[in-house]
């Protein structure tokens, strides 16, 4: 089995942001979008939704940025993790983030980012629509081709193939 | 955690503001949200209040599982005496306003006075201010909302507020937030309107602690579960709440023509099938799996490429069957006019549906209408008449009252064709096939309407043992039960049941759709226990939640009693008795209510409630409910 990756789709996301609660249930015990390491981004004047999250870049902007070598890959699981023990709470990966992925925890005074709940994301279990959704990277292709040529399939086989 | 939510006192004449905590006690007594409001409008609001003056207390609400791992916990409750039936108002609404609410730290907010000049309340963690809001009277609720946020330069804001109609106080303006999640009934915009209130808007980051985090998120799945395998919450995940129109459509059970058809024949065109040609997508409440509702653009005409939400099957009726048009974009365009300008699209469709029956008897005209013709299936006179409706113009201004004073001003001729209950009136439903779901409206503690006790699992005619398994419980009744929806008997137990369910949710602050409304196997008081202990840490057994949903309904009782509410305020218009039905499948054709019957299901009713034969609570059940006379308004 192929390595998974998280992957997102606005055409699904039906904007109900319980993936949110259950990211900050999970991780802190509390219901408080400000902790959740996902958030649907809205726009309410077109009816678009947008889940944004870390997509645990290759080439990570925080783990380059951090001057304690607290950000590290976790190649097994595909994802860039926080080592606590080394973290200095210095913020420069939560300015670095081009995703506003990382955040801050200014109650506990320490920054959180998507872990991927070690292989078992809830925002993924939780979403019905799967909107959000976890996937072997190398069926994420014909995954997506098969979606994308269900409306072309239909029209093919009600109007016959040539 | 989730019990350390504040309760806000604000006077809007004074500008004073103060907070306190909620007492464990009220929580046992009243748990929250609607329960809650019930008891402090109770003792607030000075009897016999006008409506829309100063001394009326609006009560905006969170229920007590608002913003926790409850399966759709998103819902706001919003209650006042009402200026559209002088008894209780309350009404009740979905989007994100109420959980944003509760992280802005806030439980209940309790607002009286008047503001001097248009205001809004912006709350966010913990802290209220009074801000001016004279740019934004005259806006929309879409545009409020726009202004809003960018003032505020936060678009994560969320936004309670009225439309010009709130403004112009037609006495069934709404309380709005998002795009359509509506708190409809009952006129809660014109109380708005009337303190000069615009707009809540709240903000916040604080967090609600979860007793049992993990138990609670395992639980949690295992009710989302429970509600998505259910067959009717898939029909509704794939078609919204749409396919109720044409599931009752079918059999007969929608009121067209006013009250003069119960179908609309060749309604095609306006069924859920054909919202997939302008839907983009469906659209969730808060931690909701069963997204009822399409997003969607209007296809054409003045208002194409509008961007809208809905629109439900009420508006459906209110915008087809019950004005006997067939348009979709009619229903599209007339269901966006009203969320944006904030009316309950129930009413205005009921009584554009009167007016309409008045000029067909001659009864208005056309000097009456001011030279609009009101002829059935109508599409530019329906949508202009929701304009004039809004801004109170000529015939709009006479309609904007609401059923009786719209009434009074026309004449006594026009009273036998109007569908109302205690001042309200009914949505685009026939019930004279189903008494069950005609008791229901009749003694609804807010008026003619299907939200406060509607059995709609009758209509199933489900097997008796799945109807025993739901109506027997937690009480242990031992009365008849019935599975035909068109007998009398046994139904008001099924109707005193969903009562105390509903009310239930509604202090929960969770959708109907999440309990036992369309299917007997949703949720209910059994599973609402083991949620409150897991998020809150507080103990009820499923009977207990029976009784604090009792005691907040007679609560609801005793009010109305106060405003001057009688017997004969339980009871149907004549057409319900007299007319019987026309058209539908057989179980739905040639059936009217009768009287008698319809007499000893209401005696029945009062007695399950522990009512007395007038329908008010003995001193024994007030006793046994532990409700004293309020104390006078602090």
């Amino acid at each position: 089995m192929g390595k998974k990756i998280l992957i997102t789709d606005p055409e699904k996301c039906t904007g109900c942001r319980l993936c949110e609660i259950v990211c900050s249930v999970k991780h802190d015990g509390v219901s408080n979008p400000a902790l959740a390491r996902i958030h649907v981004v809205k726009w309410d004047n077109e009816g678009f939704y947008l889940p944004m999250r870390c997509q645990q870049c290759r080439e990570a902007p925080c783990l380059a940025v951090c001057p304690k070598g607290a950000i590290s890959r976790n190649e097994a699981l595909d994802c860039v993790q926080i080592d606590y023990e080394r973290c200095i709470g210095c913020k420069l990966c939560v300015q670095a983030c081009p995703f506003g992925a990382m955040g801050w925890d200014a109650e506990r005074g320490r920054v959180f980012k998507c872990d991927l709940c070690q292989g078992d994301p809830q925002c993924v279990r939780f979403c019905d629509m799967k909107a959000v959704d976890y996937v072997e990277a190398d069926r994420l292709g014909c995954v997506r081709m098969r979606e994308a040529g269900e409306q072309y399939s239909a029209l093919l086989r009600r109007f016959g193939r040539g | 955690m989730a019990l350390n939510r504040k309760i806000a006192f604000i006077d809007l004449t004074t500008g004073q503001t103060r907070t306190e905590p909620i007492p464990l006690d009220w929580r046992r007594k009243y748990i929250g949200g609607r329960g809650l409001d019930a008891y402090l409008l109770y003792t607030h609001c000075p009897a016999q209040a006008d409506p829309l003056g100063p001394e009326n207390v609006l009560l905006i609400s969170a229920g007590l599982l608002v913003g926790t791992l409850a399966s759709a916990s998103a819902r706001t409750h919003i209650m006042a005496k009402s200026p559209l039936t002088g008894l209780l108002g309350s009404a009740n609404m979905g989007g994100f306003f109420a959980p944003e609410l509760r992280w802005a730290g806030f439980d209940h907010l309790v607002i009286r006075g008047r503001a001097e000049k248009p205001v809004y309340l912006y709350l966010h963690n913990g802290e209220i201010e009074i801000r001016r809001a004279e740019n934004l009277w005259g806006a929309g609720v879409y545009d409020t909302q726009d202004l809003l946020r960018r003032e505020l330069n936060d678009p994560e804001t969320q936004i309670l507020c009225i439309g010009q109609a709130g403004e112009n106080l037609v006495r069934f303006a709404n309380v709005m937030t998002g795009r359509k999640n509506a708190g409809g009934r009952t006129g809660m915009g014109a109380v708005m309107g009337a303190k000069n209130l615009k707009a809540v808007a709240c903000r916040g980051t604080q967090s609600i602690a979860i007793r049992y985090p993990q138990e609670a998120l395992e639980y949690n799945k295992q009710i989302i579960d429970q509600v998505v395998s259910t067959k009717v919450s898939q029909i509704m995940q794939r078609w919204g709440t749409g396919f109720i129109f044409g599931v009752t459509n079918t059999t007969g059970l929608v009121r067209c023509r006013n009250f003069q058809y119960n179908q609309l024949p060749n309604s095609e065109d306006i069924e859920c099938e054909n919202l997939d040609k302008v839907s983009i997508g469906l659209d969730g409440c808060f931690g909701c799996q069963v997204h009822c509702r399409h997003r969607y653009i209007i296809p054409e005409g003045p208002y194409a490429g509008t961007y809208a939400q809905g629109p439900e099957y009420t508006s459906q009726g209110a915008f087809g069957a019950e004005v006997g048009c067939r348009s979709l974009n009619t229903v599209l365009v007339g269901n966006h006019l009203v969320n944006d300008y904030g009316m309950d699209t129930l009413e205005v469709g009921s009584m554009m549906a009167w007016a309409m029956e008045l000029f067909e008897k001659g009864i208005l005209t056309e000097k009456d209408t001011g030279g609009l013709r009101l002829a059935w299936g109508d599409d530019e006179a329906v949508i202009e008449l929701v304009k004039r409706i809004a801004f109170r113009r000529d015939i709009g201004d006479i309609l904007a009252e609401g059923p009786l004073r719209a009434a009074e001003r026309i004449g006594p001729q026009s009273l036998p064709y109007l569908i109302h209950v205690k001042g309200m009136s009914n949505l685009h439903s026939d019930e004279r096939p189903t008494p069950a779901l005609a008791l229901n409206i009749a003694v609804s503690s807010r008026g003619a309407d299907h939200l406060r006790g509607r059995p709609a699992i009758d209509l199933y005619n489900l097997p008796l043992p799945v109807l025993e398994r739901v109506y027997r419980n937690p009480d242990g009744y031992t009365g008849p039960l019935t599975n035909r929806y068109s007998e009398y008997e046994g139904k008001p137990r099924m109707v005193q049941w969903q009562e105390l369910v509903y009310m239930a949710v509604d202090s929960l602050g969770v959708c109907k759709y999440h309990t036992v409304f369309l299917s007997p196997n949703h949720p209910q008081f059994q599973e609402f226990a083991r949620l409150i202990y897991l998020n809150t840490g507080l103990e009820f057994g499923e009977k207990e939640i029976w009784d604090i949903a009792e005691r907040c309904y007679t609560i609801e009782r005793l009010f109305n009693l106060r405003e001057g509410m009688t017997r004969k305020d339980d009871w149907l218009p004549d057409r319900y008795f007299d007319e019987p039905t026309r058209l539908g499948l057989p179980v739905a054709r040639g059936k009217c209510i009768d009287r008698e019957k319809f007499r000893a299901m209401l005696d029945e009713y009062y007695r399950l409630h522990g009512w007395d034969e007038n329908g008010v609570p003995t001193p024994e059940t007030l006793a046994r409910l532990g409700i004293a006379e309020p104390k006078p308004a602090a």
